[in-house]
């Protein structure tokens, strides 16, 4: 069973990227309808299988690491598994109403939707630090090039910025990745961690560490490295923004997350640790201000992602020599960051298109009237703010009431001030979108309806984002399952 | 789970599904929707009948679930719940009646009632939470639900008055969660317990206990509009007149005042409260707030914002009646949580009908109008003689309990704060009513409409009557059981003698 459902969750997306290569969009869009649907089976099963019997190592057709590439599958890799299919199934299922199948360059989306996802399982389930690179490359060339797509020549200047940045940070990671195979012997994060546990701490490693979180870093657009990303995230497509800010960012941020908890400890210090949270905090006040400054509707959300993944980097400081059940409480909080982000970005990139289908224009001004003429989308764009602002009882809040737990338990108290601005902040770019659309201009009565089908996905995703909060005890159980370690070398 | 588990449960959903339900239902399903809201409130109104009589024979209502790890979601109905969502679930059917004849013809109804019942949802679970974290849970849906109230009219005076809501209001919430996180982390996951968790407090978190306290007071006290924080209020006006009936009566002004209420009684206890010396300085502030508003209604000219003072004002008679240590005072001062929603909702809903019907907002047009319109007049009367109290209204039962009470607190100046407050009472009510019975009219009505038999639209006309008879009659029989007093006295037996 087992084998079945990872050779289903690793094989359909690079299959279906060559089977939609073949097809125009509109064929691209059927194919696309089926394999969506495989793969949240495949991707639904292998959580069940985890949340039964706990996770496992899986080596790739039956070769163990060092040889063959080993995976890790355990629960919070197939929880973000699951993630992915819930957020790419629900943009892909918009895009194939939303995105004109008339111009012919469009019909590229559909492969290029596909090598994303495949990249993003493979950095979910990586294992070692050479195929997180490979999965980032492809997560990174697939979103240059949806970006690309929007077909005007800022999408394409904004496109070209994307790509300078991701392979910069490419490098920087693929640098450090050196570094650690000249002083281990090995690219597998268990061997690296392994090896540290009975040796003490080579000279030089901290600089290998440096270099990979400063390229991830980058690739996650941390504040003030953030210049790309609201170009990039802006002028997509509403689909493809919904996918770069829920998930694209996330997969570079696994990444450095899992090496902080795996060799934070050891080769990081006090020092690196409160820097990053600083950036993060940074990115917070910074990101937001900027959001509530935007004369563009699809700007200030993109602003907001820079903002929300600042929150993100508090794990560094939060988990850095702190007792077992701080460090428990910020992991946890920030996985329901990830995961709530993920939703709500989505829903509110999805329901920003629509309004701006409606209205005709991204500006923020525009937006009059349109909360009597497409209320339920500016509904789904308001309960996902909530979950941005961090309000009850979606899960933004549920991960800032552990972030700050784990502030104060740390005695890290100067968190607890960012956790609050960011979330009154939040409150005004958010409102400033709602206050626009309460407006009531007797000019503008053209509005045009989009499909029912626009609607409802936003909102579906909105909605999720809200139960999240309520469920976060029973999701976050399944990621504390015990992990069977027979794999490791 | 059982029945009695789910009971709060239902009582939350009747308002949140009927919420859901409205917001799905076309702008133009007027019967329907309004068949819908009235069903809702009065199966709500029966439910929570039903759970008062249960609370009083010592029923245990109450559902919990790990939210996130650490804390606990819990519903829990104890005889001060019942008492809020008693309240919530009365003023809701009287305020949806009014509001269905308030909105007639106006656009955007759908929207309109669709908060109006999440907000009363908020209410309700604000009442029935049994946590401080639960409480927050819905303190901070009701601040989100009542937002698109405010901003109802989307004139640009309304979208101000909202952003000036907005930023108090999450500032509050940001800052009592702060405080709620804060204890969490000092204390742990504390339910609403009579007699507080701090009987025998380590005196080594004695100061972080203080500076929670006044965190938590910060926070709350912005809804309750406790001095420096009212500025929200008076502006909060722009909203139709059901709204501020509302908001003023019970949802918002009510649900930081319930908040402070199970702060000192349900989280630290009232024994604790007075031994950490953290009762006192809450009296004065208290007391400043109740005098503050009767002066700056003094100088008002618009009727709303001269209500919204008052509002000030007499919520704060909750704050100073719980700090007043011992049962009597603390009576008074949880019955006015009642009399003022009665008698404030009273008052708002003639205002509302004078607006309406002769297109009166300011003061000097008032005159004459007890002649046009004698029934609104009569109620609006009976609400001002109530909050003024005069015997043997409402407001005196709440006075006079509160006066007796401290006298038994040894707190004599609470004497003269209350007789000083009264005279305010009186001095910016009565010329109200002077213009409405002893003067003629100044000849036409700025916007006078008819409605045949009645001096205004059957629902309009009814519901300040019905509450204006009800603030008779929680004075005249304040001693039968289960009258408002009666209750209060429960509450505080339990408080004091847990």
């Amino acid at each position: 069973m087992t084998l079945w459902l990872m050779a289903g969750l690793l094989f359909t997306p690079l299959a279906w990227a060559v089977l939609t290569l073949l097809t125009d969009f509109r064929w691209g869009r059927l194919v696309t309808w089926a394999g969506i649907l495989v793969q949240i089976l495949v991707s639904l099963g292998l959580w069940l299988t985890v949340a039964e019997g706990g996770g496992f190592y899986y080596g790739l057709g039956g070769w163990d690491a060092p040889l063959g590439i080993e995976l890790r599958v355990d629960g919070l890799a197939v929880t973000f598994v699951l993630l992915t299919a819930v957020v790419a199934s629900a943009c892909g299922w918009h895009a194939g109403v939303y995105i004109d199948p008339e111009k012919p360059w469009h019909r590229y989306f559909w492969p290029l939707f596909w090598f994303l996802w495949a990249g993003l399982n493979a950095v979910w389930l990586g294992g070692d630090l050479f195929n997180l690179y490979v999965g980032l490359e492809l997560i990174s060339l697939s979103a240059v090039g949806l970006v690309a797509l929007g077909g005007k020549a800022g999408a394409l200047r904004a496109s070209i910025r994307y790509l300078l940045a991701a392979l910069l940070g490419s490098l920087a990671y693929l640098l450090g990745v050196a570094l650690i195979y000249g002083q281990f012997g090995t690219l597998s994060i268990a061997g690296v961690s392994f090896w540290l546990a009975e040796h003490p701490t080579p000279t030089g490693s901290g600089l290998a560490l440096a270099l990979m979180v400063a390229g991830l870093a980058l690739k996650t657009a941390l504040f003030p490295l953030h210049q790309w990303l609201p170009p990039a995230h802006g002028i997509a497509k509403s689909p493809v923004s919904a996918l770069l800010s829920a998930l694209v960012v996330k997969a570079s941020f696994y990444v450095a997350a899992r090496l902080w908890l795996e060799f934070g400890e050891s080769i990081g210090n006090l020092a690196v640790a409160q820097l990053l949270g600083l950036l993060g905090s940074g990115a917070v006040v910074w990101g937001s201000w900027l959001a509530c400054r935007q004369q563009q509707l699809k700007q200030v959300v993109a602003y907001s992602s820079v903002a929300q993944i600042g929150y993100l980097f508090l794990l560094f400081p939060l988990t850095f020599s702190v007792s077992e059940a701080v460090s428990l409480q910020a992991q946890q909080g920030i996985t329901l960051q990830v995961i709530s982000h993920a939703l709500a970005k989505a829903a509110m990139f999805l329901a920003a298109g629509n309004l701006i289908l409606s209205v005709g224009s991204n500006r923020v001004d525009a937006l009059a009237g349109v909360s009597r003429f497409l209320p339920f989308s500016l509904f789904s764009f308001s309960l996902a703010g909530v979950s941005l602002m961090s309000l009850p009882p979606t899960g933004g809040f549920a991960a800032k009431w552990l972030l700050l737990q784990a502030s104060l338990g740390s005695g890290q108290w100067w968190w607890v001030g960012v956790l609050l601005a960011g979330g009154l902040l939040s409150a005004t770019y958010v409102f400033r979108i709602f206050r626009a659309s309460l407006r009531e201009n007797p000019e503008t009565d053209q509005f045009y309806h989009p499909a029912r089908s626009l609607e409802v996905i936003p909102m579906i995703l909105a909605l999720l984002a809200l139960g999240l909060g309520l469920m976060s005890d029973q999701v976050l159980t399944v990621m504390a399952l015990p992990f069977e370690e027979e794999g490791a070398p | 789970m059982t029945l009695t588990a789910w009971m709060p449960v239902f009582a939350l959903m009747t308002s949140f599904i009927a919420s859901l339900v409205i917001f799905v239902l076309p702008e133009k399903g007027y019967r329907l929707r309004t068949a819908v809201n009235l069903g809702a409130a009065l199966m709500k109104l029966v439910l929570v009948i039903v759970m008062v009589w249960g609370v009083f024979r010592g029923v245990d209502y109450g559902v919990r679930f790990t939210m996130v790890p650490g804390v606990e979601f819990v519903l829990k109905a104890d005889a001060l719940a019942m008492m809020f969502a008693g309240l919530s679930a009365v003023l809701w059917l009287l305020t949806t009646i009014y509001a269905v004849g308030y909105l007639e013809d106006s656009p955007n109804r759908s929207r309109f009632f669709g908060f109006f019942s999440l907000c009363v949802a908020s209410t309700t679970g604000i009442a029935l939470a049994g946590n401080l974290f639960t409480f927050f849970l819905f303190y901070e849906m009701l601040t989100l639900s009542t937002y698109p109230l405010v901003v109802h009219r989307g004139t640009e005076k309304a979208l101000r008055a909202g952003r000036t809501y907005l930023i108090y209001t999450l500032t509050g919430g940001a800052v009592l969660l702060l405080s709620i996180a804060w204890l969490h982390g000092v204390a742990g996951d504390l339910l609403f317990r009579e007699g507080g968790h701090f009987i025998d407090a380590d005196p080594a978190i004695h100061t972080s206990l203080i500076i929670i306290f006044i965190l938590l007071v910060a926070g709350l006290g912005v809804k309750a509009a406790v001095f420096p924080l009212h500025g929200w209020l008076p502006q909060a006006m722009v909203a139709p007149a059901p709204v501020s009936a509302l908001l003023h009566a019970v949802a918002v002004v009510k649900a930081g005042a319930f908040g402070i209420v199970r702060v000192v009684y349900n989280v630290y206890g009232i024994t604790p409260s007075s031994t950490l010396g953290l009762l006192q300085p809450l009296a004065w502030l208290a007391a400043f707030t109740m005098i503050y508003g009767s002066v700056r209604a003094l100088a008002q000219v618009d009727l709303k914002r001269l209500l919204a003072f008052s509002t000030v004002s007499q919520v704060s008679y909750i704050i100073l009646g719980i700090c007043l240590f011992g049962p009597v005072g603390a009576a008074g001062g949880l019955v006015h949580l009642l009399h003022q929603g009665i008698m404030k909702i009273t008052l708002f809903f003639c205002a509302g009908n004078y607006a309406e019907t002769l297109g009166i907002h300011r003061i000097d047009e008032m005159d004459g109008a007890g002649r046009r319109m004698p029934g609104t007049s009569l109620a609006f009367t009976i609400g001002a003689f109530g909050m003024i109290g005069a015997p043997p209204l409402a407001g005196f039962i709440t006075k006079w309990t509160m006066g007796t009470g401290a006298l038994a607190a040894n707190m004599d100046w609470v004497i003269a704060v209350l007789v000083l407050s009264s005279l305010l009472n009186a001095a910016y009510f009565l010329p109200i009513l002077h213009r409405l019975w002893f003067r003629e009219a100044q000849g036409e009505w700025p916007n006078e409409r008819h409605w045949g038999r009645l001096e205004t639209s059957a629902w309009l006309f009814w519901p300040p009557l019905f509450t204006a008879v009800v603030t008779v009659l929680v004075g005249v029989l304040a001693s039968l059981p289960f009258s408002p007093l009666s209750w209060a006295e429960l509450i505080v037996l339990r408080e004091y003698s847990p």
